[in-house]
């Protein structure tokens, strides 16, 4: 079921056969999920051509943490993580849905049921495109790909034994994250030398507020698109009831309607369906891939701050003529670090923004023959049981 | 899985139906948060009996009756541990196929039968033995030959599930109870060579007119499903390329469900009414009330035409005062060519009061005979204390607009009653220039609280009458009236949900228009900023008709529905008015008896004085039993003619306002697609 989704759906990757990754699997267990990762690849670093190997949620953050951590990748765009598997409504729905059994007739349960199973599909789906993104981005990066944990975590076949973070180590994040983040805006503040980077960084930053925004809007949208389409849902069931029980010959017209009703919420559950997964996916993604853009240009940004620094400790020094050489080497450390940022940074802007382009341009096409497709066969079906609803009467 | 399946299948089956749903609910519950945790899926998925009920989620996801979408990802999961390696998208699909068509096929049939809970079991098993047989006499007979023909045709048809992201889905929603009638689909698609054969095979022995919708069904139903077929034919080409051709049988069985779902339960409906009229005292009227139906509406539809032209519209609302003694006053407007009325045309000023005062006369004339009076809409004091409070706001416009369209239908069904149309109070209500105000119509007055106090006694009468029905007709008709009303009830309440939820829709909409025209204007490839303020337009024009639709889901549909649910009390109350007739003339014979053992009594000590008056008494009662039993007997007759009146009518108004309904649907898809349709080059355009 998993298998032919369209790969790797919001970034727009040029396919290189040297290595090919793909979740070709996955399983949900309880609260967890495995995934089956499964690699191709050519290069010769690895000791066969094709395997799989099953990675859990916290493998996957745990790569990406370790790209973070790595000075090395200062300059790239790290390929935001996947977000945790959320099966929490869900499963309080069936929860509800248990507490209610009795209150209910048959047909409102398998009802019930059936949204529920919908929804649980949908979401385990997402969960396994969006860490498939994940891998596919890092394996299309010129740099990344070649990263040894990741060929690890492609490779080894046996738990990586990562663990969850614990308590102490989730408060220290959370510091790093306050204090990266005042940091932030304080590098922020700082005129950029280059007008590339100026404009980017005012670019990003409205971007992504945007985009949060547009993301959260349109899940509420399509929310209450589902929502209308659980209540058809429940009309048509109701009719239903109705069709079957009145003796006069307007339960066959009810019994019609019903079908109907069955039929377009259907559709109309696809669309929310679609919407979702073409519109609110998408946006979602570019949320975190502006913030990993952000989060490069943070490096940038401190990486000039702290070559700047060090300029002017060069020049205290020369005044002082006391620890120059330290000096000279820290500032030439400083300014080589930020220049190599630069330069990487650089290219990977311009490739973010080519892959968003591509990525939205392909989406809202798409969106756009679905919503096709669907309202067609939705006018479809309505003419059709029109007109035969007119013949009868 | 199969194993799993058909093991829980066969635990539920030995239960009674109502059971059946059950034990899936305590997987679903208990099982995923348990033990579960440690043992792989596939495992637990292919474990035996024993362990189905430690089955995780997905497993159960999988267990009702959706063998076909589960089965291919079970392969699957199977699969890549081994030599997946090589082995390219189309092996990994095909093999399930085949899997399922040595296997399911058993423990298909019975969560079916699970599922059609009102089917009884025997019924079910015994097809699955002569499976091939299409008696088409038997709705059941025909459904569990066709689930047992399923897996075979649809798997083939289903294998893309697998390859598109959307198919799933369609497997899920398709599958399970609520679809279950549906089964025949297939079968019918492999006969489709002679499907005409068989609707008329089932609707021979009908009457003329049900002989022609199956077949109508059919053929129009597959001519227009065809191109639909085509379609998706070619969208899903396009994602997906290689399972195209095998779409079809699986849409094009969808378009002859049709026929299938209709005419084996029409032909059981037939039966059943059948069956007890024919014991029942008046066989030819509850036979007329189900089958020749249409022709007879038509007929009585012309008739009322020619009768008599009438028509009626209540046109510009109007806030009369201010403060709380505000009202609404409506302009009442006549056409007509009866001779009855003085002229062609006229109008009149109507507040709402009148309304119901209208009501009450007609209500408390009628009503004792057996009419069915229809009610007026009810009071609102929430709605029109913010109309008074002089709110100019959409929600008070609306509630205007409500009232006056359901004041307007009120009217009409009252001047399309015959009997009610006769009336002098009718007469006067439309004509006369200065009506008196009504009384007694205030939902908070003295009168009003008295009203109260005799509809409780009344029920309490109600409750202590126990009427020995000597008429199965009104006893099926009431039965059948009361479980009408709950249903309608039901229905209103949801689509009142519906009505709430496409209006959040429609605000979530705008909401997002917004918010996507913003991150356009804040891209910088100017391609893609060009589109995205073209799909902040597109969704802009949604919001329209999300709200629009909305307010047809509310007009054309929850209005009617509340109109039914008010008429359906008055249908109960003319069942009621027959009841207390009924034990008028019970207590009257009793009564008659009384006075006879009295004067058996006076006979036999001889007393003659006496004698006369008893014997005076005797005639008195005699004549009021046989006046009373008259009485009843009218009363019967009268609300049996008005229960099919209304039956008629009902079936007349549910038609046509539905179908309205559905043309409102229909034109919005058509605004959909030209919305979309402009939209698609902006996207295209983006480079």
């Amino acid at each position: 079921m998993l298998f032919d989704r369209p790969r790797a759906v919001n970034v727009d990757l040029q396919t290189d056969a040297t290595l090919q990754v793909d979740i070709s699997d996955a399983l949900s267990e309880r609260d967890k999920v495995k995934f089956t990762v499964h690699t191709k690849s050519t290069l010769p670093n690895f000791k066969q051509n094709e395997f799989s190997v099953v990675r859990q949620h916290e493998e996957f953050i745990w790569l990406h943490d370790s790209f973070v951590e790595n000075e090395e990748y200062a300059g790239y765009i790290i390929p935001p993580a996947p977000p945790r598997p959320d099966f929490d409504a869900s499963r309080e729905k069936l929860q509800k849905l248990g507490e209610g059994e009795g209150s209910m007739t048959k047909e409102e349960f398998t009802k019930m049921k059936q949204e529920l199973e919908a929804e649980y599909l949908a979401i385990f789906k997402k969960t396994v495109a969006m860490h498939e993104v994940f891998l596919c981005r890092v394996a299309a990066h010129p740099v990344l790909r070649k990263d040894m944990n990741f060929h690890v975590f492609l490779e080894y076949n046996q738990d990586l034994s990562v663990r969850g973070k614990n308590k102490r180590e989730k408060m220290e994040d959370f510091f790093k994250n306050v204090v990266k983040s005042a940091d932030g805006v304080l590098v922020a503040g700082v005129k950029d030398v280059d007008d590339f980077f100026e404009h980017e960084k005012t670019f990003l930053l409205e971007y992504h507020n945007r985009v949060k925004d547009a993301s959260s809007k349109s899940d509420r949208m399509i929310r209450s698109h589902k929502n209308a389409a659980d209540d058809i849902n429940r009309i048509a069931s109701t009719l239903y009831t109705l069709g079957t029980q009145d003796s006069t010959d307007v339960c066959k017209f009810f019994l019609k309607v019903s079908e109907l009703f069955e039929k377009t919420r259907k559709i109309e559950a696809r669309v929310a369906a679609d919407e979702d997964l073409k519109l609110a996916d998408l946006l979602k993604y570019y949320l975190r891939e502006s913030q990993a853009a952000k989060d490069l240009l943070y490096r940038r940004g401190r990486a000039l701050v702290d070559y700047e620094n060090a300029n002017k400790a060069l020049d205290k020094a020369r005044a002082k003529n006391k620890d120059v050489l330290q000096a000279e080497t820290s500032q030439q450390v400083c300014c080589q670090k930020f220049e190599k940022i630069s330069e990487s940074a650089k290219q990977e802007l311009i490739d973010f923004k080519t892959r968003r382009v591509a990525a939205f341009r392909k989406n809202l096409v798409e969106l756009a023959e679905l919503e096709l497709k669907h309202a067609k066969g939705n006018l479809q079906l309505l003419q059709s049981c029109v007109g035969v609803l007119k013949g009868d009467t | 899985m199969d194993p799993s399946l058909s093991a829980s299948d066969i635990a539920s089956s030995t239960k009674p139906l109502s059971e059946a749903s059950s034990p899936p609910v305590m997987d679903l519950l208990s099982e995923p948060a348990s033990e579960a945790s440690s043992a792989p899926m596939v495992d637990l998925l292919m474990e035996p009996a024993s362990e189905g009920s430690s089955a995780p989620m997905v497993d159960i996801l999988s267990e009702p009756a959706s063998e076909a979408s589960s089965a291919p990802m079970l392969d699957l999961f199977m699969e890549p541990a081994s030599e997946a390696s090589s082995g390219p998208m189309m092996n990994l699909l095909m093999e399930p196929a085949s899997d399922d068509l040595k296997e399911p096929p058993k423990p298909d049939i019975d969560p079916l039968a699970d599922i059609l809970n009102d089917t009884p079991l025997s019924e079910v098993k015994t097809p699955v033995a002569a499976m091939p047989q299409e008696t088409p006499s038997d709705l059941f007979d025909d459904e569990p030959s066709e689930l047992f023909a399923e897996p075979r045709q649809s798997n083939t048809a289903k294998q893309q599930q697998t390859s598109i992201f959307d198919e799933p889905d369609e497997d899920l929603f398709s599958e399970p109870l609520g679809e279950a009638s549906k089964k025949p689909q297939n079968d019918f698609f492999k006969e489709a060579l002679a499907p005409v054969a068989k609707a008329s095979n089932v609707c021979g022995p009908l009457s003329d007119n049900y002989n022609e919708h199956p077949t109508d069904i059919f053929t129009e139903e597959a001519m227009t499903t065809l191109p639909s077929a085509v379609s998706t034919v070619s969208v899903n080409s396009k994602t997906n390329g290689v399972h195209s051709d095998e779409e079809e049988p699986d849409i094009f069985a969808e378009a002859t469900v049709e026929l299938s779902l209709d005419s084996p339960r029409n032909d059981r409906k037939k039966k059943e009414a059948a069956k007890p009229s024919a014991s029942a005292p008046a066989p030819s009227v509850s036979a007329s009330a189900s089958k020749p139906q249409p022709k007879t509406l038509e007929e009585l539809e012309e008739e009322v035409e020619d009768k008599f032209e009438l028509n009626i519209s209540i046109t510009n609302p109007e806030k009369v005062g201010d403060g709380m003694n505000a009202y609404m006053a409506y302009k009442v407007s006549t056409q007509t060519t009866l001779p009855m009325f003085r002229s062609k045309t006229f109008t009149v000023r109507r507040r709402f009061s009148d309304f119901l005062g209208l009501y009450e006369k007609l209500s408390d004339k009628h009503t004792p005979n057996g009419y069915i009076v229809p009610p007026p809409p009810e009071k609102s004091i929430m709605g029109m204390t913010k109309v008074k409070v002089g709110k100019e706001d959409n929600s008070s416009a609306e509630f205007v607009e409500r009232r006056r369209a359901a004041l307007e239908r009120y009217l009409q069904r009252v001047v399309f009653h015959p009997s009610l149309l006769q009336d002098p109070d009718v007469r006067e209500f439309l004509e006369r220039d200065d009506m008196p105000r009504a009384h007694n119509t205030q939902a908070l007055s003295g009168a009003g609280f008295l009203k109260m106090i005799n509809r409780a006694t009344d029920s309490l009468s109600k409750m202590t009458i126990k009427m020995n029905e000597s008429d199965v007709w009104f006893e099926e008709k009431l039965q059948e009236v009361e479980a009408e009303d709950q249903q309608l009830r039901k229905l209103h309440i949801m689509v009142d949900s519906l009505v709430g939820h496409r209006k959040e829709l429609s605000v979530n909409t705008g909401g997002f228009a917004k918010s996507v025209a913003m991150l356009g204007s804040s891209e910088d490839n100017t391609a893609l900023s060009r589109a995205l303020s073209q799909l902040a337009e597109v969704e802009d024009k949604m919001e329209q008709l999300h709200q629009e639709q909305a307010a047809s889901d509310s007009f054309c549909f929850a209005e009617l529905l509340a109109d039914y649910i008010r008429l359906l009390g008055s249908v109960r109350a003319s069942f009621d008015q027959r009841m207390k007739t009924w034990q008028r003339w019970q207590d009257a014979q009793n009564m008659l008896q009384k006075k006879r053992e009295t004067e058996a009594k006076l006979l036999w000590a001889n007393k003659p004085d006496k004698l006369q008056q008893a014997k005076d008494d005797i005639t008195e009662w005699e004549a009021k039993v046989t006046q009373y039993e008259r009485d009843f007997d009218r009363v019967s007759a009268t609300v049996r003619k008005e229960v099919l009146r209304f039956e008629k009518e009902k079936a007349c108004d549910f038609k046509k306002q539905i179908i309205k309904y559905l043309e409102s649907l229909l034109q919005s898809q058509q605004q959909l697609i030209k919305y979309w349709e402009a939209f698609l080059p902006e996207a295209k355009a983006i480079a």
